[in-house]
Protein backbone atom coordinates (compact mmCIF):
# COMPACT_ATOMS: atom_id res chain seq x y z
CA UNK A 1 0.00 0.00 0.00
CA UNK A 2 2.98 2.27 -0.30
CA UNK A 3 2.45 3.16 -3.93
CA UNK A 4 0.75 6.45 -3.09
CA UNK A 5 4.03 7.83 -1.84
CA UNK A 6 4.75 9.60 1.41
CA UNK A 7 3.17 12.82 0.13
CA UNK A 8 -0.11 11.18 -0.83
CA UNK A 9 -0.45 9.26 2.42
CA UNK A 10 0.44 12.21 4.62
CA UNK A 11 -2.23 14.34 2.92
CA UNK A 12 -4.84 11.64 3.50
CA UNK A 13 -3.78 10.94 7.10
CA UNK A 14 -3.89 14.65 7.96
CA UNK A 15 -7.33 14.89 6.36
CA UNK A 16 -8.56 11.85 8.28
CA UNK A 17 -7.37 13.47 11.53
CA UNK A 18 -8.96 16.85 10.76
CA UNK A 19 -12.29 15.26 9.88
CA UNK A 20 -12.28 12.35 12.32
CA UNK A 21 -11.11 14.00 15.54
CA UNK A 22 -14.02 16.47 15.92
CA UNK A 23 -16.55 13.65 15.41
CA UNK A 24 -14.92 11.38 18.00
CA UNK A 25 -14.45 14.26 20.44
CA UNK A 26 -18.04 15.44 20.03
CA UNK A 27 -19.32 11.94 20.73
CA UNK A 28 -17.05 11.64 23.78
CA UNK A 29 -18.18 15.07 24.98
CA UNK A 30 -21.85 14.10 24.65
CA UNK A 31 -21.20 11.22 27.07
CA UNK A 32 -19.69 13.50 29.72
CA UNK A 33 -21.85 13.74 32.85
CA UNK A 34 -19.66 16.12 34.78
CA UNK A 35 -16.54 15.30 36.74
CA UNK A 36 -15.13 11.92 35.78
CA UNK A 37 -18.39 10.20 35.04
CA UNK A 38 -19.44 9.25 31.54
CA UNK A 39 -22.69 7.76 30.27
CA UNK A 40 -25.73 8.18 28.12
CA UNK A 41 -27.66 10.52 30.41
CA UNK A 42 -27.63 13.41 27.91
CA UNK A 43 -29.26 11.11 25.35
CA UNK A 44 -31.80 9.86 27.91
CA UNK A 45 -32.81 13.41 28.83
CA UNK A 46 -33.22 14.31 25.18
CA UNK A 47 -35.24 11.18 24.48
CA UNK A 48 -37.77 12.25 27.09
CA UNK A 49 -37.82 15.92 26.08
CA UNK A 50 -41.21 16.94 24.63
CA UNK A 51 -39.71 20.16 23.22
CA UNK A 52 -37.17 18.25 21.16
CA UNK A 53 -39.96 16.05 19.86
CA UNK A 54 -42.06 19.09 18.91
CA UNK A 55 -39.16 20.87 17.21
CA UNK A 56 -38.04 17.78 15.31
CA UNK A 57 -41.56 16.93 14.14
CA UNK A 58 -42.11 20.53 13.01
CA UNK A 59 -38.88 20.37 11.00
CA UNK A 60 -39.89 17.01 9.55
CA UNK A 61 -43.29 18.39 8.49
CA UNK A 62 -41.64 21.44 6.92
CA UNK A 63 -39.15 19.23 5.08
CA UNK A 64 -41.92 17.05 3.66
CA UNK A 65 -43.96 20.13 2.66
CA UNK A 66 -40.91 21.58 0.91
CA UNK A 67 -40.43 18.37 -1.06
CA UNK A 68 -44.11 18.48 -2.02
CA UNK A 69 -43.74 22.10 -3.19
CA UNK A 70 -40.70 21.20 -5.31
CA UNK A 71 -42.51 18.25 -6.87
CA UNK A 72 -45.71 20.17 -7.57
CA UNK A 73 -44.25 23.52 -8.64
CA UNK A 74 -40.83 22.81 -10.10
CA UNK A 75 -40.89 19.34 -11.66
CA UNK A 76 -43.90 19.81 -14.00
CA UNK A 77 -42.78 23.33 -14.93
CA UNK A 78 -39.36 21.96 -15.98
CA UNK A 79 -40.85 19.07 -17.95
CA UNK A 80 -43.23 21.38 -19.82
CA UNK A 81 -40.56 24.04 -20.33
CA UNK A 82 -38.35 21.43 -22.03
CA UNK A 83 -41.24 20.23 -24.19
CA UNK A 84 -43.00 23.41 -25.20
CA UNK A 85 -40.85 26.41 -24.36
CA UNK A 86 -37.12 25.64 -24.60
CA UNK A 87 -36.67 29.37 -25.24
CA UNK A 88 -37.44 29.93 -21.55
CA UNK A 89 -34.45 27.82 -20.47
CA UNK A 90 -32.12 30.81 -19.85
CA UNK A 91 -34.81 32.40 -17.66
CA UNK A 92 -35.22 29.16 -15.68
CA UNK A 93 -31.46 28.90 -15.25
CA UNK A 94 -31.26 32.50 -14.11
CA UNK A 95 -33.97 31.92 -11.49
CA UNK A 96 -32.36 28.67 -10.32
CA UNK A 97 -29.05 30.45 -9.73
CA UNK A 98 -30.58 33.51 -8.08
CA UNK A 99 -30.60 31.98 -4.55
CA UNK A 100 -26.82 31.80 -4.81
CA UNK A 101 -26.56 35.56 -5.46
CA UNK A 102 -29.20 36.50 -2.89
CA UNK A 103 -28.00 34.92 0.38
CA UNK A 104 -30.62 33.44 2.72
CA UNK A 105 -30.24 36.25 5.24
CA UNK A 106 -30.82 38.85 2.49
CA UNK A 107 -33.88 36.97 1.22
CA UNK A 108 -35.36 36.86 4.70
CA UNK A 109 -34.76 40.62 5.03
CA UNK A 110 -36.54 41.16 1.72
CA UNK A 111 -39.41 38.84 2.60
CA UNK A 112 -40.04 40.45 5.95
CA UNK A 113 -39.98 43.92 4.35
CA UNK A 114 -42.34 42.97 1.54
CA UNK A 115 -44.71 40.45 3.08
CA UNK A 116 -46.24 41.57 6.36
CA UNK A 117 -49.55 39.78 6.08
CA UNK A 118 -52.06 38.21 5.92
CA UNK A 119 -51.70 36.57 9.30
CA UNK A 120 -52.80 33.12 8.13
CA UNK A 121 -49.72 33.14 5.92
CA UNK A 122 -46.96 34.75 7.96
CA UNK A 123 -47.93 33.42 11.38
CA UNK A 124 -47.93 29.74 10.59
CA UNK A 125 -44.56 27.97 10.52
CA UNK A 126 -45.53 26.64 7.09
CA UNK A 127 -44.70 30.11 5.78
CA UNK A 128 -41.11 28.80 5.95
CA UNK A 129 -41.86 26.43 3.07
CA UNK A 130 -41.63 29.44 0.71
CA UNK A 131 -38.01 30.34 1.51
CA UNK A 132 -37.08 26.63 1.85
CA UNK A 133 -38.32 26.11 -1.69
CA UNK A 134 -35.74 28.64 -2.91
CA UNK A 135 -33.04 27.14 -0.70
CA UNK A 136 -33.55 23.77 -2.39
CA UNK A 137 -34.17 25.25 -5.85
CA UNK A 138 -30.58 25.29 -7.21
CA UNK A 139 -29.92 21.64 -6.22
CA UNK A 140 -33.34 20.44 -7.31
CA UNK A 141 -33.08 22.25 -10.64
CA UNK A 142 -29.71 20.69 -11.43
CA UNK A 143 -30.87 17.24 -10.38
CA UNK A 144 -34.01 17.31 -12.59
CA UNK A 145 -32.05 18.90 -15.42
CA UNK A 146 -29.54 16.03 -15.41
CA UNK A 147 -32.41 13.54 -15.23
CA UNK A 148 -34.24 15.16 -18.16
CA UNK A 149 -31.09 15.28 -20.27
CA UNK A 150 -30.54 11.55 -19.83
CA UNK A 151 -33.93 10.69 -21.37
CA UNK A 152 -35.11 11.70 -24.81
CA UNK A 153 -38.15 13.65 -23.68
CA UNK A 154 -39.25 14.72 -27.18
CA UNK A 155 -39.20 11.19 -28.64
CA UNK A 156 -40.89 9.68 -25.60
CA UNK A 157 -43.68 12.25 -25.82
CA UNK A 158 -44.19 11.82 -29.55
CA UNK A 159 -44.21 8.04 -29.16
CA UNK A 160 -46.83 8.38 -26.44
CA UNK A 161 -48.97 10.77 -28.48
CA UNK A 162 -48.85 8.54 -31.56
CA UNK A 163 -50.02 5.63 -29.42
CA UNK A 164 -53.01 7.70 -28.41
CA UNK A 165 -52.00 8.72 -24.89
CA UNK A 166 -52.96 12.10 -23.47
CA UNK A 167 -50.42 14.55 -22.08
CA UNK A 168 -51.39 13.69 -18.50
CA UNK A 169 -50.88 9.99 -19.13
CA UNK A 170 -47.51 10.60 -20.77
CA UNK A 171 -46.24 12.67 -17.86
CA UNK A 172 -47.47 10.36 -15.11
CA UNK A 173 -46.84 7.01 -16.83
CA UNK A 174 -43.69 7.68 -18.89
CA UNK A 175 -41.81 10.83 -17.92
CA UNK A 176 -42.10 10.72 -14.12
CA UNK A 177 -41.14 7.02 -13.82
CA UNK A 178 -38.03 7.60 -15.93
CA UNK A 179 -37.12 10.56 -13.69
CA UNK A 180 -37.59 8.38 -10.61
CA UNK A 181 -33.94 8.26 -9.50
CA UNK A 182 -33.49 12.03 -10.07
CA UNK A 183 -36.58 12.67 -7.96
CA UNK A 184 -35.43 10.33 -5.19
CA UNK A 185 -32.09 12.14 -5.12
CA UNK A 186 -33.60 15.62 -4.98
CA UNK A 187 -36.12 14.50 -2.36
CA UNK A 188 -33.39 13.37 0.03
CA UNK A 189 -31.27 16.48 -0.59
CA UNK A 190 -34.28 18.74 -0.03
CA UNK A 191 -35.22 16.85 3.14
CA UNK A 192 -31.67 17.29 4.47
CA UNK A 193 -31.54 21.00 3.59
CA UNK A 194 -35.00 21.84 4.96
CA UNK A 195 -34.72 19.72 8.11
CA UNK A 196 -31.51 21.40 9.27
CA UNK A 197 -32.31 24.94 8.11
CA UNK A 198 -31.56 27.63 10.67
CA UNK A 199 -31.38 31.12 9.10
CA UNK A 200 -35.04 31.67 8.16
CA UNK A 201 -36.45 29.84 11.18
CA UNK A 202 -34.27 31.80 13.61
CA UNK A 203 -35.00 35.23 12.16
CA UNK A 204 -38.73 34.55 11.70
CA UNK A 205 -38.89 33.07 15.24
CA UNK A 206 -40.15 29.55 14.57
CA UNK A 207 -39.02 26.67 16.79
CA UNK A 208 -37.49 24.21 14.39
CA UNK A 209 -34.92 21.52 15.11
CA UNK A 210 -31.85 23.70 14.41
CA UNK A 211 -33.23 26.56 16.51
CA UNK A 212 -33.82 24.07 19.33
CA UNK A 213 -30.19 22.86 19.20
CA UNK A 214 -28.98 26.45 19.35
CA UNK A 215 -31.13 27.22 22.40
CA UNK A 216 -30.14 23.96 24.08
CA UNK A 217 -26.47 24.81 23.55
CA UNK A 218 -26.80 27.91 25.70
CA UNK A 219 -27.30 25.93 28.90
CA UNK A 220 -26.77 22.23 28.11
CA UNK A 221 -23.75 21.87 25.90
CA UNK A 222 -23.57 18.08 26.24
CA UNK A 223 -27.13 17.80 24.95
CA UNK A 224 -26.27 20.01 21.97
CA UNK A 225 -23.23 17.81 21.30
CA UNK A 226 -25.45 14.71 21.42
CA UNK A 227 -27.81 16.28 18.88
CA UNK A 228 -24.83 17.24 16.69
CA UNK A 229 -23.80 13.57 16.61
CA UNK A 230 -27.39 12.61 15.75
CA UNK A 231 -27.47 15.24 12.97
CA UNK A 232 -24.26 13.91 11.50
CA UNK A 233 -25.67 10.38 11.43
CA UNK A 234 -28.94 11.61 9.88
CA UNK A 235 -27.03 13.53 7.17
CA UNK A 236 -25.04 10.37 6.53
CA UNK A 237 -28.20 8.30 6.05
CA UNK A 238 -29.67 10.91 3.67
CA UNK A 239 -26.47 11.01 1.58
CA UNK A 240 -26.28 7.20 1.46
CA UNK A 241 -29.79 7.32 0.03
CA UNK A 242 -28.79 9.96 -2.55
CA UNK A 243 -25.80 7.88 -3.60
CA UNK A 244 -27.87 4.72 -3.76
CA UNK A 245 -30.42 6.50 -5.98
CA UNK A 246 -27.60 7.73 -8.22
CA UNK A 247 -26.10 4.27 -8.51
CA UNK A 248 -29.36 2.67 -9.59
CA UNK A 249 -29.58 5.33 -12.30
CA UNK A 250 -26.18 4.46 -13.77
CA UNK A 251 -26.86 0.74 -13.43
CA UNK A 252 -29.87 1.00 -15.72
CA UNK B 1 -50.39 26.84 -27.50
CA UNK B 2 -51.18 23.17 -27.85
CA UNK B 3 -51.22 22.46 -24.15
CA UNK B 4 -52.81 25.08 -21.90
CA UNK B 5 -52.11 22.90 -18.87
CA UNK B 6 -48.38 23.14 -19.66
CA UNK B 7 -48.50 26.94 -19.62
CA UNK B 8 -50.45 26.81 -16.38
CA UNK B 9 -47.60 24.96 -14.66
CA UNK B 10 -44.85 27.10 -16.22
CA UNK B 11 -46.79 30.26 -15.35
CA UNK B 12 -47.41 29.13 -11.77
CA UNK B 13 -43.71 28.44 -11.21
CA UNK B 14 -42.61 31.75 -12.72
CA UNK B 15 -45.26 33.69 -10.80
CA UNK B 16 -44.22 32.03 -7.53
CA UNK B 17 -40.56 32.91 -8.13
CA UNK B 18 -41.46 36.47 -9.15
CA UNK B 19 -43.57 37.02 -6.04
CA UNK B 20 -41.36 35.42 -3.38
CA UNK B 21 -37.82 35.59 -4.76
CA UNK B 22 -37.48 38.41 -7.29
CA UNK B 23 -39.89 40.87 -5.65
CA UNK B 24 -38.33 40.59 -2.14
CA UNK B 25 -34.86 41.12 -3.64
CA UNK B 26 -36.10 44.17 -5.55
CA UNK B 27 -37.82 45.34 -2.37
CA UNK B 28 -34.43 45.45 -0.64
CA UNK B 29 -33.08 47.77 -3.32
CA UNK B 30 -36.11 50.06 -3.00
CA UNK B 31 -36.16 50.00 0.80
CA UNK B 32 -32.47 50.87 1.09
CA UNK B 33 -32.82 54.20 -0.76
CA UNK B 34 -36.05 55.62 0.70
CA UNK B 35 -36.44 57.07 4.18
CA UNK B 36 -39.56 56.79 6.35
CA UNK B 37 -41.19 59.77 4.63
CA UNK B 38 -40.66 58.33 1.18
CA UNK B 39 -37.82 60.62 0.14
CA UNK B 40 -34.92 59.33 -1.91
CA UNK B 41 -31.80 59.18 0.24
CA UNK B 42 -28.31 57.74 0.37
CA UNK B 43 -28.11 57.94 4.15
CA UNK B 44 -28.51 54.20 4.71
CA UNK B 45 -25.62 53.34 2.45
CA UNK B 46 -23.62 55.99 4.28
CA UNK B 47 -24.29 54.03 7.49
CA UNK B 48 -22.38 51.11 5.97
CA UNK B 49 -19.28 53.27 6.30
CA UNK B 50 -19.63 53.25 10.10
CA UNK B 51 -16.90 51.42 11.96
CA UNK B 52 -19.22 48.61 13.08
CA UNK B 53 -20.38 47.71 9.57
CA UNK B 54 -17.01 48.30 7.96
CA UNK B 55 -15.56 45.72 10.38
CA UNK B 56 -18.39 43.32 9.58
CA UNK B 57 -17.71 43.52 5.85
CA UNK B 58 -13.97 43.19 6.41
CA UNK B 59 -14.47 40.15 8.69
CA UNK B 60 -16.87 38.49 6.26
CA UNK B 61 -14.61 39.05 3.27
CA UNK B 62 -11.51 37.87 5.15
CA UNK B 63 -13.27 34.76 6.47
CA UNK B 64 -14.68 33.90 3.03
CA UNK B 65 -11.36 34.40 1.22
CA UNK B 66 -9.41 32.49 3.89
CA UNK B 67 -11.77 29.53 4.14
CA UNK B 68 -12.28 29.34 0.36
CA UNK B 69 -8.52 29.40 -0.23
CA UNK B 70 -7.78 26.76 2.40
CA UNK B 71 -10.69 24.72 1.04
CA UNK B 72 -9.41 24.86 -2.55
CA UNK B 73 -5.85 23.95 -1.56
CA UNK B 74 -6.68 21.17 0.91
CA UNK B 75 -9.64 19.86 -1.10
CA UNK B 76 -7.60 19.88 -4.31
CA UNK B 77 -4.72 18.00 -2.65
CA UNK B 78 -7.09 15.38 -1.22
CA UNK B 79 -8.77 14.79 -4.61
CA UNK B 80 -5.36 14.63 -6.24
CA UNK B 81 -4.04 12.08 -3.74
CA UNK B 82 -7.08 9.81 -3.81
CA UNK B 83 -7.49 9.90 -7.60
CA UNK B 84 -3.90 8.86 -8.32
CA UNK B 85 -4.10 5.74 -10.48
CA UNK B 86 -2.07 3.92 -7.83
CA UNK B 87 -4.59 4.69 -5.08
CA UNK B 88 -6.72 1.76 -3.94
CA UNK B 89 -10.38 1.82 -5.04
CA UNK B 90 -11.89 1.55 -1.57
CA UNK B 91 -10.11 4.77 -0.66
CA UNK B 92 -11.86 6.68 -3.42
CA UNK B 93 -15.28 5.36 -2.38
CA UNK B 94 -14.64 6.14 1.28
CA UNK B 95 -13.39 9.70 0.64
CA UNK B 96 -16.17 10.54 -1.84
CA UNK B 97 -18.97 9.35 0.41
CA UNK B 98 -17.52 11.02 3.49
CA UNK B 99 -17.13 14.28 1.52
CA UNK B 100 -20.81 14.18 0.54
CA UNK B 101 -21.78 13.93 4.21
CA UNK B 102 -19.32 16.50 5.60
CA UNK B 103 -20.16 19.06 2.89
CA UNK B 104 -23.77 18.91 4.07
CA UNK B 105 -22.94 18.92 7.77
CA UNK B 106 -23.01 22.64 8.45
CA UNK B 107 -24.89 25.18 10.49
CA UNK B 108 -25.60 24.88 14.18
CA UNK B 109 -24.63 21.18 14.70
CA UNK B 110 -21.22 21.85 13.16
CA UNK B 111 -20.66 24.78 15.52
CA UNK B 112 -21.44 22.60 18.56
CA UNK B 113 -19.19 19.80 17.29
CA UNK B 114 -16.29 22.24 17.35
CA UNK B 115 -17.30 23.76 20.68
CA UNK B 116 -17.24 20.23 22.11
CA UNK B 117 -13.83 19.61 20.55
CA UNK B 118 -11.74 22.77 20.80
CA UNK B 119 -14.04 25.17 22.62
CA UNK B 120 -12.66 26.55 25.87
CA UNK B 121 -14.05 23.48 27.70
CA UNK B 122 -13.71 21.10 24.75
CA UNK B 123 -12.38 17.55 24.95
CA UNK B 124 -9.32 18.15 22.80
CA UNK B 125 -8.53 21.41 24.59
CA UNK B 126 -8.59 19.52 27.89
CA UNK B 127 -6.49 16.63 26.61
CA UNK B 128 -3.85 18.95 25.19
CA UNK B 129 -3.80 20.88 28.45
CA UNK B 130 -3.02 17.68 30.35
CA UNK B 131 0.04 17.10 28.17
CA UNK B 132 1.13 20.69 28.68
CA UNK B 133 -0.25 22.45 25.61
CA UNK B 134 -2.55 25.27 26.67
CA UNK B 135 -4.28 26.32 23.43
CA UNK B 136 -6.18 29.22 24.92
CA UNK B 137 -3.13 30.28 26.91
CA UNK B 138 -1.26 30.49 23.62
CA UNK B 139 -3.80 32.97 22.30
CA UNK B 140 -5.94 30.58 20.24
CA UNK B 141 -9.67 31.00 20.41
CA UNK B 142 -12.39 29.09 18.60
CA UNK B 143 -14.56 32.19 18.86
CA UNK B 144 -12.32 34.26 16.59
CA UNK B 145 -11.90 34.69 12.84
CA UNK B 146 -9.14 32.06 12.91
CA UNK B 147 -11.45 29.69 14.77
CA UNK B 148 -14.28 30.35 12.33
CA UNK B 149 -11.94 29.70 9.40
CA UNK B 150 -11.07 26.28 10.86
CA UNK B 151 -14.73 25.44 11.44
CA UNK B 152 -15.76 26.59 7.95
CA UNK B 153 -12.98 24.45 6.45
CA UNK B 154 -14.89 21.44 7.75
CA UNK B 155 -17.55 21.94 5.07
CA UNK B 156 -15.43 23.88 2.54
CA UNK B 157 -12.76 21.18 2.02
CA UNK B 158 -15.24 18.36 1.30
CA UNK B 159 -17.23 20.69 -0.97
CA UNK B 160 -14.04 21.29 -2.97
CA UNK B 161 -13.29 17.55 -3.06
CA UNK B 162 -16.70 16.95 -4.64
CA UNK B 163 -16.29 19.82 -7.12
CA UNK B 164 -12.74 18.95 -8.16
CA UNK B 165 -13.16 15.20 -8.74
CA UNK B 166 -14.35 15.60 -12.38
CA UNK B 167 -11.52 18.03 -13.13
CA UNK B 168 -8.84 15.67 -11.83
CA UNK B 169 -10.47 12.71 -13.57
CA UNK B 170 -10.29 14.61 -16.87
CA UNK B 171 -6.49 14.82 -16.61
CA UNK B 172 -5.13 12.05 -18.83
CA UNK B 173 -2.21 10.00 -17.50
CA UNK B 174 -0.94 10.17 -21.09
CA UNK B 175 -0.19 13.90 -20.70
CA UNK B 176 2.04 13.16 -17.76
CA UNK B 177 3.78 10.35 -19.67
CA UNK B 178 4.23 12.55 -22.74
CA UNK B 179 5.75 15.32 -20.62
CA UNK B 180 8.08 12.82 -18.94
CA UNK B 181 9.18 11.40 -22.29
CA UNK B 182 10.03 14.92 -23.43
CA UNK B 183 12.18 15.30 -20.32
CA UNK B 184 9.92 17.52 -18.22
CA UNK B 185 10.28 17.39 -14.44
CA UNK B 186 7.25 16.99 -12.18
CA UNK B 187 7.45 20.71 -11.36
CA UNK B 188 7.52 21.68 -15.02
CA UNK B 189 4.58 19.40 -15.78
CA UNK B 190 2.42 20.99 -13.08
CA UNK B 191 3.48 24.54 -13.87
CA UNK B 192 3.07 24.29 -17.66
CA UNK B 193 0.35 21.68 -18.14
CA UNK B 194 -1.41 20.51 -14.99
CA UNK B 195 -2.30 23.78 -13.29
CA UNK B 196 -3.30 25.67 -16.47
CA UNK B 197 -5.67 22.82 -17.36
CA UNK B 198 -7.11 22.75 -13.86
CA UNK B 199 -7.25 26.53 -13.44
CA UNK B 200 -10.85 27.14 -14.63
CA UNK B 201 -12.28 24.38 -12.41
CA UNK B 202 -10.21 25.47 -9.41
CA UNK B 203 -11.35 29.05 -9.95
CA UNK B 204 -15.03 28.19 -10.23
CA UNK B 205 -14.64 25.98 -7.16
CA UNK B 206 -13.12 28.90 -5.26
CA UNK B 207 -16.07 31.13 -6.23
CA UNK B 208 -18.58 28.56 -5.00
CA UNK B 209 -16.69 28.18 -1.73
CA UNK B 210 -16.44 31.95 -1.32
CA UNK B 211 -20.19 32.24 -1.77
CA UNK B 212 -20.98 29.46 0.67
CA UNK B 213 -18.79 31.05 3.37
CA UNK B 214 -19.95 34.59 2.67
CA UNK B 215 -23.63 33.71 3.08
CA UNK B 216 -23.17 31.24 5.96
CA UNK B 217 -25.05 32.29 9.06
CA UNK B 218 -25.95 29.44 11.44
CA UNK B 219 -22.42 28.32 12.24
CA UNK B 220 -21.23 31.86 12.91
CA UNK B 221 -24.32 32.73 14.94
CA UNK B 222 -24.00 29.70 17.20
CA UNK B 223 -20.24 30.12 17.62
CA UNK B 224 -19.72 33.82 18.14
CA UNK B 225 -23.15 34.85 19.50
CA UNK B 226 -22.53 38.30 18.12
CA UNK B 227 -19.02 38.83 19.52
CA UNK B 228 -17.55 38.96 16.05
CA UNK B 229 -19.48 41.04 13.56
CA UNK B 230 -20.11 39.39 10.22
CA UNK B 231 -22.42 40.84 7.59
CA UNK B 232 -24.92 37.99 8.00
CA UNK B 233 -25.08 38.27 11.80
CA UNK B 234 -25.34 42.09 11.58
CA UNK B 235 -28.33 41.77 9.24
CA UNK B 236 -30.02 39.36 11.62
CA UNK B 237 -29.30 41.73 14.53
CA UNK B 238 -31.09 44.51 12.67
CA UNK B 239 -34.00 42.23 11.72
CA UNK B 240 -34.55 40.91 15.23
CA UNK B 241 -34.24 44.37 16.74
CA UNK B 242 -31.12 43.58 18.79
CA UNK B 243 -29.48 46.81 17.69
CA UNK B 244 -31.04 50.22 17.47
CA UNK B 245 -31.15 50.87 13.77
CA UNK B 246 -33.74 51.26 11.07
CA UNK B 247 -34.79 48.30 8.93
CA UNK B 248 -33.40 50.23 5.97
CA UNK B 249 -29.90 49.59 7.32
CA UNK B 250 -30.59 45.86 7.10
CA UNK B 251 -31.72 46.33 3.51
CA UNK B 252 -28.59 48.33 2.67
CA UNK B 253 -26.40 45.60 4.23
CA UNK B 254 -28.25 42.96 2.21
CA UNK B 255 -27.77 44.94 -1.00
CA UNK B 256 -24.08 45.19 -0.08
CA UNK B 257 -23.90 41.39 0.13
CA UNK B 258 -25.69 40.96 -3.19
CA UNK B 259 -23.30 43.45 -4.83
CA UNK B 260 -20.28 41.50 -3.51
CA UNK B 261 -21.73 38.23 -4.88
CA UNK B 262 -22.44 39.78 -8.28
CA UNK B 263 -18.93 41.26 -8.52
CA UNK B 264 -17.34 37.94 -7.58
CA UNK B 265 -19.44 36.03 -10.12
CA UNK B 266 -18.72 38.53 -12.90
CA UNK B 267 -14.99 38.47 -12.16
CA UNK B 268 -15.00 34.69 -12.21
CA UNK B 269 -16.81 34.47 -15.54
CA UNK B 270 -14.33 36.90 -17.11
CA UNK B 271 -11.32 35.10 -15.63
CA UNK B 272 -12.55 31.64 -16.52
CA UNK B 273 -13.20 32.70 -20.11
CA UNK B 274 -9.66 33.97 -20.27
CA UNK B 275 -8.30 30.83 -18.63
CA UNK B 276 -10.29 28.62 -21.01
CA UNK B 277 -8.98 30.50 -24.05
CA UNK B 278 -5.46 30.12 -22.78
CA UNK B 279 -5.90 26.41 -22.17
CA UNK B 280 -7.17 25.79 -25.69
CA UNK B 281 -4.22 27.62 -27.23
CA UNK B 282 -1.58 25.81 -25.22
Amino acid sequence: MNRLGIGGWSILVLAALFFGVPLVMTFAFSLWEGGDSYGFSAYQVLWHSPRLFEAASLSAELAVATVAAIIVLLVPAMIFMNLYAPRLRPLFEFIANLPFVVPAIALVAGLSALITGPDWLVETPFYLVIPYFFLALPYAFRSIDVGLKSIDLQTLTEAGLSLGAGMGQIVTLVVLPSLRSAIVGLTLLTLAVAFGEFTFANVLLFHTYAVYIDELGEHEVTGAAALSVASFLATWLAMLGVMYAGRSRTAK
Amino acid sequence: MKAPIAWLFIGAFLAFCAAFLVAPSAMLAVQSVFDDDGHLTAQYFAVLGQYRYEVAFRNSLFLSVASATSGVIAGGLISFAMLKPEAPRWLRTAVTSFAAVAANFAGVPLAFAFIATIGSLGMLTGMLKRVGIDLYGMGFSLYSITGLTIVYSYFQIPLMVIISIPAFEAMRPAWREAAENLGASAGQFWRLVGLPVLAPSLLSGWILLFGSAFSAYGTAYALTSGNIGLVTTEISAVLSGNVVSEPQVGAALSIGMIVVMVIVLLASSILSRRAARWTVRS
